[in-house]
């Protein structure tokens, strides 16, 4: 506010004021036409006024006087700095004014540009749609930037630097323009016989409402709800355990060397990626007498005192699913020297020879085991689904 | 045959069928099997070869593994691992290690071709074990890149990163990237799985397939990388992090500039 006294320009001659237009000058009123016109006045002045024949909309006769106004008429404001008559350098306002004319030309060059680098570029091939992009996007930005920067130049060195104090007003029309609204208000509801015509008013009600009602059935669209989709994956009894990219079944006297892992999926499910994100299981091969079954031999993990690790495996081959519990990330890292499966995404840390019980990270369940067994040809098959849901805990997870 | 045929009958006559028939197929096993094992190209190595396998092992290695290959407190035994982890192991620099550890660091071999051949030799004939393989084995020749990515991305890029940058294991272990491995080592590792690596033996990951594996791990390296700090191929992600905060920076300070006061140049 310190600036709105300073001393300014205050006492420049009338005649320079020509430069800036009427209203930005600071106006003089002498205080008794203020006192009238004011819109502090004007609450109670107005209705006196006179008949008032102003189209509702257009500006009120006492807006244009009452930017730079008090409601007090003036008597006690402080004093508004006068605009100076012109940039107080006019060599420099002129190298201004050509930069940002500079700026505006630059700016249209970009746009041209922008056309016609999409009418000659074209999108045939990526390489085309990478330099179409490149192009496109490089002018419009040139356009945008040339546009600002000839904003701000033309801001800071040709518009006057003067902080003018503009006063709130009460908000509240006056009463003879809420009657006037009214008034006419009701006179187009008369005239467009919205009243006198119920049926032409109800059948557009009528109208309008299934669109109302739309938006219920686009939001049925966020359903249904996944139901037992999230207990069950795709394993069942039977099914042969394929190796992950090849889709080639393995034996479990192929698959014998001790620190062995593979990915695997169920027979027929392969290529069917839905399936895949939660049936997605790798086994693990280790020596005779590394896989601990029964209670933990250690002290269980603590959200699982009564962990009891099934012995589900055949010929030390165990199978484990790929989905961390945590957040549902591939926990594929494996450690044949420490026997921990890793999830690279929070470091959650599974035991392999004990269940997959969860030795460190944010997880709170081992990891399901899938039951394996291998049939009449040898091949490792599942011998039943997942004993509980994959992947991370859901709400309605039992 | 009236020597045979007269006894013939007797009690023992059974007996002795059978045992004679079980040396000779015996017999005929072993040679079988040997022929096949010296058909092998890399199933070469001599006595001497073997011997200063030998003597090269109880300079640079019995320290830890023990003066006959059998293990120690402080390292595994090596009787049966093979001449490819020995080969891995050397030729990679890890061994001989510098320190005792879970994980070593690939450097320089400190070994030659003809020393890790000797020891690779002398440690094969402990208890076999995985040979090294022949130049075709790991040759990536008319190899399928395609699937080779697909058997990466399964099996291998949960550690090693989907184009082998490698990445982080647990307790302050780590994958190591795969950016200067040879075709050689790729194939020794997958067959061996050295340190913390699973093991990928022939009969699960074909020979075949392990080609593959390593057309892609080789091919993937000369692909196109834009970028300077590319965080395991993500593209040019740090120079987009730092060009943003660059710009955020500037765009800031270009706000305060168009808002601030300037000179009192109009007044």
């Amino acid at each position: 506010m310190s600036d709105t006294n300073s001393p300014g320009v205050s006492d420049a001659g009338e005649a320079a004021g020509q430069s800036w237009p009427e209203y930005l000058r600071g106006e003089r009123h002498d205080p008794a036409s203020a006192g009238t016109t004011g819109p502090g006045a004007g609450q109670q002045g107005q209705g006196q006024q006179g008949p008032h024949h102003r189209v509702i909309g257009t500006p009120s006769p006492t807006a244009a006087r009452t930017l730079l106004d008090e409601p007090d008429g003036g008597s006690r404001r402080p004093r508004q700095p006068e605009l100076p008559p012109g940039p107080a350098d006019p060599r420099h306002a002129r190298h201004a004014e050509l930069l940002v004319a500079a700026c505006f030309i630059l700016a249209m060059l970009a746009g041209f540009g922008f056309l016609v680098a999409y009418a000659l570029i074209g999108v045939g091939s990526l390489t085309r749609v990478l330099h179409s992009n490149l192009a496109l996007g490089g002018c419009l930005s040139a356009v945008f930037l040339l546009l600002g920067i000839g904003a701000v130049i033309w801001v800071r060195h040709l518009m006057p630097d003067v902080e003018l104090t503009e006063q709130r007003h009460p908000m509240r029309s006056t009463p003879v323009e809420r009657a006037a609204f009214k008034e006419t208000f009701e006179d187009g509801a008369a005239a467009s016989q919205f009243v006198k015509r119920p049926l032409v008013r109800r059948t557009l009600i009528a109208a309008t409402l299934p669109l109302a009602v739309a938006p219920l059935f686009l939001l049925r669209d966020l359903g249904p709800l996944p139901g037992t989709s999230l207990d069950n994956t795709v394993w069942r009894k039977g099914l042969r355990l394929l190796a992950y990219g090849t889709g080639r079944p393995i034996t479990a006297a192929e698959f014998s060397s001790p620190g062995s892992l593979i990915s695997v999926g169920p027979e027929g499910y392969l290529d069917n990626d839905d399936a895949m994100a939660k049936a997605a299981v790798i086994i693990i091969k280790f020596r005779p007498g590394q896989l601990v079954f029964g209670p933990p031999a250690v002290p269980g993990h603590a959200s699982r005192p009564n962990l009891v690790v099934p012995n589900w495996t055949v010929n030390n081959i165990v199978a484990y699913s790929k989905i961390c519990t945590h957040v549902g990330c591939p926990a594929a890292l494996y450690e044949q020297t420490t026997h921990h499966i890793l999830c690279p995404c929070h470091q959650s840390t599974f035991d392999a020879t004990r269940g997959a019980m969860v030795l460190f990270g944010p997880a709170t369940r081992a990891l399901p085991q899938l039951p394996i067994g291998v049939d009449s040809e040898g091949f490792l098959i599942a011998t039943g689904p997942f004993n509980e849901p994959v992947g991370p805990s859901f709400w309605e997870r039992s | 045959m009236s020597w045979i045929t007269a006894r013939r009958r007797h009690p023992a006559a059974g007996y002795v069928v059978i045992a004679s028939v079980l040396v000779i197929i015996g017999t005929a096993y072993a040679v079988i099997t040997s022929g096949a094992a010296s058909a092998s190209p890399q199933a070469t190595p001599n006595s001497a070869q073997i011997a200063d396998g030998r003597n090269l092992f109880v300079e640079e290695c019995a320290t830890c593994h023990g003066l006959y290959a059998q293990g120690t407190a402080d390292a595994p035994s090596l009787i049966g691992v093979g001449a490819a982890a020995v080969n891995f192991q050397v030729t990679t620099g890890r061994m001989p290690a510098a320190e005792l550890g879970a994980e070593n660091d690939r450097k320089p071999p400190r070994l030659n071709a003809t020393q890790t051949a000797a020891i690779a030799a002398y440690i094969q004939s402990l208890g076999g074990g995985p040979t090294v393989p022949s130049a075709a084995q790991v040759s990536t020749s008319g190899a399928d890149v395609g699937l080779g990515q697909q058997l990466f991305v399964a099996d291998c890029a949960a550690c090693h990163n989907f184009v082998g940058a490698g990445g982080a294991l647990t307790y302050g272990k780590y994958a190591p990237p795969l950016t200067a491995s040879t075709p050689t080592q790729i194939y020794e590792a997958m067959l061996t799985g050295p340190e913390a690596m699973p093991v990928f033996n022939d009969l699960t990951i074909t020979p075949q397939e392990k080609r593959d594996i390593i057309a892609y791990v080789t091919q993937v390296r000369s692909e196109p990388n834009p970028g300077g700090f590319s965080l395991g191929r993500v593209g040019p992600v740090t120079e987009g992090l730092v060009a943003f905060l660059g710009l955020l920076l500037f765009m800031v300070l270009a706000a305060l500039w168009i808002t601030a006061k300037h000179g009192k140049a109009h007044e």
